[in-house]
């Protein structure tokens, strides 16, 4: 085809193909340029901010970039209008549903109406049971603000929790700073806790010292080689390294320890 | 300019007012009504219709996918569930029959804005020399493509102006009114029908499921054409009238897939050159009844 282009005397034609090619080249640079900026952009927008949480079922991220079809019929079948379609400008892929838990959580219904109404499987239609869900993992994040943390018995998180004492429990440890009390710590377990934002939506604080985080962001991961050794040693029966020895204590003569839980204590407590 | 120069002015004359507009108002009726049945279930909460064009559920029970978004979906590396599969080829049945681009006349809400910044423009004598090559939309239909495969996910979904558009009436619109204004701009100052009728990759789509559509405008009675040019003049795909009104040894059936069964150059012509038929030629095309073969109101 170039090489005609080339080519002396071919006249009209030659001029028309000529025009053709160059309209050919412009048309398809503008497309090319474009097309460059809205893959840009789709990257961008790949990246959720912190609070905003995806519904129950849904897909990987990168997944549900392809899956979800951004018609909102899961936002219509939630019964408590938890869901919202992101509009641009939201921060969110424009048109895919999210919920942000300190506003409205997800109230975890039986039948799940969100994943059986989405018609393209970006809320994966395996989820039939909503214990099962892993919107995101609550976290305490704030530890200097949680009351609970200070000694003092909020413990309106764990109380909300639809997975009471599996996904949240209370976990105590001595008051260091009365030294008399304890402290009932909110201690969250990613095994049960399904991300709902229960939690975070009824922290009393200001702004919620526990909350929602995508699960990507809240979970650490160990390094592939590490074992516990607890763990491995249950498994074999016995220890894998050298015999335990009895556990011997070497305290300052200031502290002494107490074995029916309270711990390392002052000699004279 | 002259009161009796534009175009249809002889139709209305001739015919009188509404029947000069037959199709346009049932057109916008289509449009309006089937934005109304989106709506009342947010705003009444008669849930006729549950969810947006890219995907819907009418009566709890009829589901129906855009196929084009599908398609963006496999190319992303994903494949739709059963229910948006059933959508899809349903509404992709209802465009194969009816004329692919009657999605854009009868129900994309992007073409009341364009629309109207044609009229504008037209009433403004706005001349711009920017002229792109109507085929444009074909190579946007490849990039959508081709960001899907590449981003491994919907990236046209991010800044397609009709889906803005509807999800943005049903859902609100956050900044989506931006991409809107831009395009209503752009018809009006740069290029003359320019989104609908050179880049749009949605119209793009459905022209391709539209090629061999049963229901098609036929131009029988061309012989009567007295070259006054007002079909051209309304026609927002001109290059499509040529062919059927003017080749001698051609068919007189508008064939090109981008003809967007608007009906308005039936609605224009002062001679009925112009009625909804179908594609194939019969013996005893003199019968065909227009109003019968054309339905396309009840498109959704
Ligand atoms: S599980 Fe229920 S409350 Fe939670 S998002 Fe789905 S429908 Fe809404
Ligand atoms: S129902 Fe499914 S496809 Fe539709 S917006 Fe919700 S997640 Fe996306
Ligand atoms: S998010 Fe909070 S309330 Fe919900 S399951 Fe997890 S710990 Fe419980
Ligand atoms: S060309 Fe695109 S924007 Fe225009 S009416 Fe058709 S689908 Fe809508
Ligand atoms: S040929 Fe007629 S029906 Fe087709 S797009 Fe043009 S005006 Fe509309």
């Amino acid at each position: 085809m170039s090489s005609s282009l080339t080519k002396p005397g071919t006249g009209k034609r030659n001029d028309s193909r000529r025009r053709f090619l160059l309209e050919l080249g412009r048309s398809a640079t503008g497309v090319t340029l474009l097309s460059f900026g809205i893959g840009l952009y789709s990257r961008q927008s790949a990246s959720m901010p912190a609070n905003a949480i995806r519904p129950p079922g849904a897909l990987d991220e990168g997944e549900f970039a392809a899956a979800c079809f951004r018609c909102g019929l899961c936002v219509r079948a939630c019964p408590f209008d938890t869901l919202d379609l992101a509009r641009l400008g939201d921060g969110v892929t424009t048109g895919t549903p999210y919920f942000t838990a300190r506003d409205v959580p997800c109230e975890m219904c039986d039948d799940i109406p969100c994943v059986v109404a989405c018609p393209s499987g970006a809320l994966a239609p395996e989820l039939e049971d909503i214990d099962q869900a892993r919107m995101g993992l609550a976290v305490l994040l704030d530890q200097e603000n949680c009351l609970n943390f200070q000694g003092l018995r909020c413990d309106v998180c764990y109380s909300v929790c639809p997975a009471i004492n599996e996904a949240i429990t209370l976990e105590h440890i001595p008051n260091t700073r009365t030294g008399k009390h304890a402290r009932f710590i909110p201690t969250v377990h990613a095994d049960a806790c399904t991300g709902c934002g229960k939690c975070e939506h009824s922290c009393v604080l200001e702004q919620a010292a526990i909350k929602v985080l995508p699960l990507k962001l809240a979970k650490g991961e160990l390094g592939r080689h590490y074992r516990w050794g607890w763990e491995e040693k249950e498994n074999a029966g016995s220890s894998l390294v050298t015999p335990d020895g009895e556990h011997r204590y070497n305290l300052p003569s200031s502290k002494r320890y107490d074995f029916a839980g309270e711990g390392l204590l002052e000699s004279g407590e | 300019m002259k009161k009796s120069s534009y175009p249809g002015y002889e139709a209305i004359r001739r015919k009188g007012w509404l029947a000069a507009h037959k199709w346009l108002l049932l057109r916008r009726l289509s449009q309006l009504s089937i934005m109304a049945l989106f709506l009342v279930g947010p705003l009444l909460g008669v849930w006729i219709i549950t969810g947006n064009l890219n995907s819907s559920l009418t009566l709890e029970t009829l589901p129906l996918t855009d196929p084009y978004l599908i398609l963006q979906s496999l190319a992303a590396g994903h494949i739709p569930q059963g229910t948006a599969i059933i959508g899809g080829l349903i509404v992709a049945l209802f465009y194969f029959v009816v004329g692919g681009r009657a999605f854009c006349s009868w129900v994309c809400p992007v073409n009341l804005l364009t629309d109207l910044a044609f009229r504008l423009r037209e009433k403004l004598g706005l001349r711009s020399a920017t002229s792109l090559p109507r085929y444009t939309r074909y190579l946007m239909l490849l990039a959508t493509m081709v960001i899907a495969f590449v981003s491994g996910g919907i990236a046209w979904e991010l800044v397609n102006p009709v889906s803005m558009f509807h999800r943005g009436i049903i859902f609100g619109t956050g900044l989506a009114w931006l991409i809107l204004l831009a395009i209503f701009l752009f018809d009006l100052f740069v290029s003359r029908r320019g989104w609908c009728g050179h880049l749009c990759p949605v119209g793009a789509f459905y022209s391709l499921l539209g090629t061999h559509s049963l229901l098609r405008v036929r131009a029988d009675a061309r012989a009567r054409c007295d070259d006054c040019m007002d079909c051209y003049l309304v026609c927002p795909e001109q290059q499509v009238l040529r062919p059927a009104l003017k080749g001698a040894d051609t068919s007189p059936v508008i064939n090109s897939p981008n003809c967007t069964n608007c009906g308005r150059c039936i609605d224009v012509c002062a001679l009925d050159v112009f009625q909804f038929g179908i594609r194939f030629d019969r013996s005893d095309s003199s019968r065909s009844s227009p109003n019968q073969a054309a339905s396309p109101s009840t498109g959704v």
